[in-house]
């Protein structure tokens, strides 16, 4: 057996796949899981005096800090909007705190801190609250953010993952995997010239147009680490039911889908940072996404899949008319040759 | 072993070396496997490496064929199209 | 996408799986079963993304063999790349090799201990690494089968030209023919008909199995990875069953011609010479591998470290071997979705993302 991978963090643990399920569940789960942390909502509901906050934290690390169509900073915010969001909620505060590397060129930190600004700015957030620290060269990779958002609930807005039930559909709110597959083709080594733009922006905009139908939205959530694929299968978990995803109803970007194939990924696996996926019942669906596609950032969403079949499975109808299982990323994304 | 895509060369540089093109992106592809690569010409790239051209003659008639072959499908299901013509 | 999307029409995709069900059908009314193997890992791994199984009649079997290079890497060949790791040098690998594991651990264990691994997409990336690091050995896992050894023998070429004394290369290169021969002549080993790779067949051409196809009389389809390609593939193998006609028919002619690619061959030839493998899971195949010829032994990993390829453990109750001759389909094995999964597989046929295991675990659970 394998010993020494049993007992310390492998890079695999923070690739939203399997593994990190696994930490999570036997580490976190099991010290902290009574309470609101209960079935790992992306952000809580907290009652307080005279109401409810919506709360929410995110941790960002990223090579290259910046990246075609982003950066850390704006990733940080819209990372926490959107989990505020996604729970409920308007976000209004957020924190943030930062982990600079000795010797980060002044010059980068002014961009990706002008850049935070802006995106809090385009998302009516305001930074209430912030700590700065200044660790060795060598002890982290540049720039790490983290960022804790707080949010007024939405009227009548409760998703909640256990809503969901046999005969719902699920639909996306823009093409998927752009994020995962822009930076992991500008990451070293990989040495692509150009091509694909990072997916990242907030999506409160779209989860403000499906309030209107607040009562038959069942479950939101932005398909970041582990994809789409994770987000489909952590709805299946447990449940007696199954989802059904149309191959040939998946929104894409042709730079996505190209890089995909390239170095042999499954876009089902790869990040997004400004999607939502939202299941909600089936007569409401046509409401949605109408409502979506009149905004930029929605004009592109489907409806990809129902929830139906199999008890805790996830299928996928490939476009030749053949099944197959979408299982969750087994850990870190490789470029594969094989 | 064998994950590699067709692509187009979109530049030849100097080595042997090229870029080629997929929907909207470009890689860097080593050309030292083929010869005479042109511009505009397909290959399949295998880790960086094209390791054959693509006969664009060869491709369209099989996707002539396989065009065919849904069309006849589509026929079957619903009826001939264009009937009464 | 141009040339790739075309091969993946569903509407003729649902014809080619009406005339497979109608060839199926004539062979089933002479009780025919019929078992097709497709050789390369590239074609499992498609045959699992589209679904493929699902949508052929109950008497027309996929069988997957030998997988590909990465799956079939002895556990001492990973057990040695560690070892060089932990000895403080830097080994350069494509991404699939992290998983794979050795007597018991992977290269992505020995990463989070410290070990310096650089993930390359080109082979040539491992040049640059060497190159912006004079001070540190850099070793370039150079492992494949017919359609990656052209691509990393360029990279053996170009430190040779550049006289860069920091880089090697641990060899564990692999033929597809020999392991087709090999297979075919293992009388537990019934197979009907060969779906040959797509790739290798670039490089080798399809008169390199021609020779085969005579001395067995199996049919034999050299098919492209798209799922149209593969039906086509099965149908016409399913067409030679039933003429009784056994042929090399050659349905990837887009890419693959009779003589291959002469400039690859002729470079593999240059720096390479026969040499036995050994083969996860099957054994040793003789003169089914390359290694580097005398003159550029420098730059070969296991003579400058002094690393012996020998030993390597693993799990006994593993059945890849079977699995990979086609003896068996990956549940029937007593450790599947157990003790061998995608997370730690045991076997080679589950250690690589097409690995005929990790297919099946994946998808068809």
């Amino acid at each position: 057996m394998n010993v020494l991978s049993d007992e310390r963090i492998l890079l695999g643990h923070g690739g939203g796949g399997r593994l990190t399920r696994d930490l999570i569940d036997n580490e976190i789960v099991s010290r902290f899981g009574k309470g609101p942390l209960q079935g790992l909502p992306d952000g809580a509901r907290l009652g307080i005096a005279g109401g409810e906050i919506v709360f929410s934290t995110d941790s960002f690390v990223v090579a290259p800090l910046v990246f075609p169509g982003g950066d850390i900073g704006k990733l940080a915010v819209h990372g926490t909007v959107n989990d505020v969001a996604v729970s409920g909620g308007t976000p209004r505060w957020l924190s943030l705190a930062l982990i600079i590397e000795e010797g980060l060129e002044l010059a980068r930190l002014r961009g990706i801190l002008d850049s935070i600004a802006e995106a809090a700015k385009e998302c009516g957030v305001i930074v209430a609250t912030g700590d700065t620290k200044v660790v060795a060269r060598g002890q982290c990779d540049g720039l790490y953010i983290n960022t804790a958002g707080i949010g007024e609930p939405i009227e009548g807005l409760r998703p909640d993952i256990k809503k969901i039930a046999r005969g719902d559909v699920v639909i996306a709110s823009g093409p998927l995997g752009d994020h995962g597959m822009a930076v992991m083709a500008a990451r070293e080594g990989l040495g692509f010239a150009q091509g694909l733009r990072s997916d990242t922006a907030p999506v409160h905009r779209l989860v403000h147009a499906a309030a209107t139908w607040a009562e038959d939205v069942k479950f939101m959530r932005d398909p970041t680490r582990g994809g789409a694929a994770a987000v489909l299968n952590e709805i299946v978990e447990g449940r007696d039911f199954g989802v059904v995803v149309q191959e040939t109803a998946l929104p894409y970007s042709p730079q996505a889908r190209a890089i995909s194939e390239v170095l042999g990924i499954d876009l089902l696996h790869v990040a997004s940072e400004g999607r939502l996926l939202l299941v909600c019942a089936p007569e409401r669906a046509r409401d949605i996404l109408n409502a979506w596609k009149n905004l930029p950032e929605g004009k592109d969403a489907a409806l990809i899949g129902r929830v139906t079949g199999d008890k805790g499975r996830v299928l996928l109808e490939t476009a030749i008319g053949g099944r197959r299982m979408i299982d969750v990323p087994q850990g870190e994304l490789l470029p594969r040759i094989c | 072993m064998c994950l590699a895509v067709p692509m187009k060369i979109v530049e030849l540089k100097n080595d042997s070396a090229g870029v080629c093109e997929l929907d909207g992106t470009r890689y860097d592809v080593d050309l030292s496997l083929i010869e005479t690569p042109s511009l505009q010409e397909y290959v399949i790239v295998h880790a960086g490496f094209a390791i054959e051209k693509l006969d664009e003659a060869e491709a369209s008639a099989r996707l002539e064929l396989f065009e065919g072959m849904a069309q006849a499908y589509r026929e079957d299901e619903t009826g001939p199209a264009g009937e009464g013509e | 996408m141009k040339y790739i999307d075309g091969f993946r029409d569903p509407d003729a995709a649902r014809y080619l799986k009406r005339e497979i069900g109608a060839l199926a059908k004539r062979l089933a009314a002479a009780e025919r079963t019929v078992r097709l193997m497709e050789v390369c890992g590239s074609h499992t791994m498609a045959i699992a993304r589209y679904g493929i199984r699902q949508v052929l009649p109950e008497n027309v079997r996929l069988l997957s063999g030998p997988g590909c290079p990465v799956c079939v890497t002895d556990a001492a060949y990973i057990d040695a790349a560690i070892a060089l790791a932990e000895q403080g040098h830097t080994i350069a690998t494509f991404g699939d090799m992290l998983k794979v594991p050795g007597s018991g651990r992977t290269l992505a264990d020995a990463r989070s201990v410290g070990g310096r691994v650089k993930v390359c997409y080109s082979p040539m990336d491992a040049i640059g690494e060497a190159e912006e690091n004079p001070s540190r050995e850099v070793i370039f896992l150079a492992i494949g089968f017919e359609t990656t050894i052209p691509p990393v023998t360029a990279v053996v070429k170009a430190a040779n030209a550049k006289g860069l004394s920091n880089i090697s290369f641990l060899t564990a290169f692999k033929l597809v023919p020999p392991a087709l021969e090999a297979l075919t002549t293992d009388p537990e080993v019934k197979v009907d008909g060969f779906i040959c790779p797509a790739h290798v067949s670039a490089i080798i051409g399809s008169d390199a199995y021609v020779p085969f196809v005579e001395k067995h009389e199996v049919p034999c389809v050299i098919a492209g990875f798209e799922p149209l390609d593969i039906l086509m593939g099965i149908k016409g193998l399913l067409e030679q069953l039933l003429s009784g006609e056994p042929e090399l028919v050659n349905q990837y002619s887009r890419v693959v011609k009779k003589e291959g690619n002469k400039a690859a061959l002729a470079l593999m030839d240059a720096h390479l010479e026969p040499a036995d493998a050994s083969w996860r899971g099957i054994g040793t195949i003789p003169s089914s591998g390359l290694k580097l010829r005398p003159q550029l032994r420098r730059y070969d990993a296991a003579e400058k470290f002094g690393v012996r390829l020998e030993g390597g453990t693993p799990d006994s109750r593993c059945r890849c071997g079977d699995v990979l001759k086609g003896k068996l389909l990956p549940p029937e094995c007593p450790l599947f979705g157990k003790a061998c999964n995608t997370l730690r597989p045991v076997g080679p046929c589950m250690v690589s993302a097409e690995g005929s295991c990790a297919a099946y675990y994946k998808y068809s659970r």
